[in-house]
């Protein structure tokens, strides 16, 4: 019963969904809203879910002496942001709107713009023609780097347009393969998570 | 050791150096660089140009601050644009954190253009669920925005007079560094038909172009450089013709580094047969 339930769940709930984009009509409107409505219901829940668990693993962590200072910088982190949020309101000028654009605003940029530094290094430390595939990898690299700034303008007025060619044809005849390789993947997935065949969300 | 073996062996600090003074010095010397606009961000501002008067607009901020640099300048010169056309802007995000962005740009936009709020712009602030969102606004709009981010409620927001789903609503645009362009095609574009485009960084912009090429989006503004190419259009050149000439001079400096390495790679290597 505790994994035929679910699996009848799955397994209708994933039927309505996809009958109803091919019946149109006002009764599979409203069945195709009401799934919105729970859609978002489930999504308000697993966010609850993800607070409790996060908090227990950092809690775990804090009582077991396992990385105690960066746990109860998550845990300070969760719960004084929410209790702010809560009591003292998020709008313009408010305590919980400071700390978010003076604190994590600037860290977070800083952490994503550090990636040009360590990228340039271990750019020049490993990016080597050893082969014709990496010889090929390495030019087209130039090509997207150099054609797509405004140094591709300086160089040639077609260095551009042969980048974009490059993004237009190669890379989306390789993007649409792994796209129509993903889709396929994700359907017989979700064919065996609604036929039972695949279990593992259960455990 | 000869002098192939130390260029091998050049510290990460004085790479890291010559990264910082690449990025730095665009933005304290001021001089511009050609730039030619290439065919996806002219087809985003032709499609806005082409768009009558008082057509409402979705411009959602789907970002966080670690994308900050390419796609505030993007969300700008899109804010503006619409602004100039006096289409009716709906301002949403679905990104948690892009709240005080989009925020920060509905302020300036009203400042900068005179826009009366509710009318001519509305702040709709943000919105969980990306695919129900989507949808809900493909049904009806007065379900979705039950009030503005202020708690203006809908039926008094002047803006939303005669407007119900996409069939209203000309253009979506999504702003963004991850993966949320694609939820608005695939819900909004391929569900209701309604005209998708993106503004997304330029690790983002190659994945999208297939589905760009296959119209699923009207057009694409990448990164800086979509953001410089629009200003340019717009000819309200911001951040992103500052930070394009910072992003082109660290760009060569890094394709000097990879060949500089290569070249001592294969000359140690001969060296050394």
């Amino acid at each position: 019963m505790k994994k035929q339930v679910p699996l009848f769940i799955v397994f209708f709930i994933g039927l309505l969904g996809f009958l109803q984009y091919f019946i149109t009509g006002p009764l599979s409107k409203s069945v195709y809203t009401l799934l919105l409505e729970w859609f978002q219901g489930v999504q308000g829940m697993a966010i609850i879910m993800a607070v409790i668990s996060l908090t227990r693993r950092h809690f775990t962590n804090v009582r077991k002496g396992k990385n105690v200072f960066y746990s109860l910088v998550t845990l300070i982190s969760l719960y004084g942001m929410m209790i702010l949020g809560i009591f003292f309101g998020i709008g313009k000028g408010s305590i919980f709107d400071k700390i978010y654009e003076f604190v994590m605003v600037p860290l977070n940029a800083t952490t994503f713009s550090l990636l040009s530094f360590y990228m340039a290094s271990a750019a020049y430390r490993a990016f080597r023609a050893r082969s014709v595939e990496s010889a090929l990898l390495l030019l087209s690299a130039f090509v997207l780097m150099i054609g797509l700034t405004s140094f591709g303008d300086v160089l040639s007025e077609s260095l551009p347009y042969f980048a974009q060619w490059v993004l237009d044809v190669p890379n989306l005849a390789a993007q649409r393969g792994i796209t129509l390789g993903i889709a396929l993947g994700i359907l017989a997935t979700s064919l065996k998570i609604m036929l039972g065949i695949e279990r593992s969300w259960l455990e | 050791m000869s002098i192939w073996e130390r260029l091998l062996k050049i510290p990460r600090a004085l790479i890291f150096l010559l990264i910082g003074i690449a990025v730095f010095f665009p933005l304290l010397f001021k001089f511009t660089l050609p730039l030619n606009i290439l065919k996806p961000v002219q087809d985003v501002y032709d499609f806005i140009e082409a768009l009558p008067e008082g057509t409402p607009v979705i411009l959602s901020f789907d970002y966080s601050p670690d994308v900050l640099p390419e796609c505030y300048p993007i969300s700008l010169v899109l804010a503006k644009h619409l602004a100039k056309k006096k289409l009716r802007i709906y301002i949403m995000t679905l990104y948690p954190a892009g709240t005080g962005f989009a925020l920060d740009v509905y302020n300036k936009i009203i400042k900068e253009y005179g826009l009366k709020e509710r009318e001519d712009i509305v702040f709709l602030g943000y919105f969980p669920s990306v695919a129900a969102t989507i949808l809900g606004i493909g049904e009806d709009i007065k379900n979705v925005f039950k009030s503005d981010y202020f708690g203006y409620p809908f039926d008094k927001i002047p803006a939303f007079n005669g407007v119900k789903n996409y069939s209203d609503i000309k253009l979506a645009i999504s702003i963004s560094g991850a993966a949320i362009p694609e939820s608005w095609m695939i819900y909004a574009n391929g569900r209701y038909g309604a005209n998708v485009a993106a503004g997304v960084t330029a690790v983002m912009a190659a994945q999208l172009y297939p589905y760009y090429r296959s119209k699923q989006f009207i057009g694409l503004i990448g990164g800086m450089r979509g953001a410089a190419e629009y200003e340019k259009l717009l000819k309200a050149y911001d951040l992103a013709t500052k930070g394009m000439n910072s992003i082109s001079l660290a760009n060569f400096v890094m394709v000097f580094l990879v060949i500089l390495g290569n070249i001592a790679f294969f000359m140690q290597r001969r060296t050394k047969k």
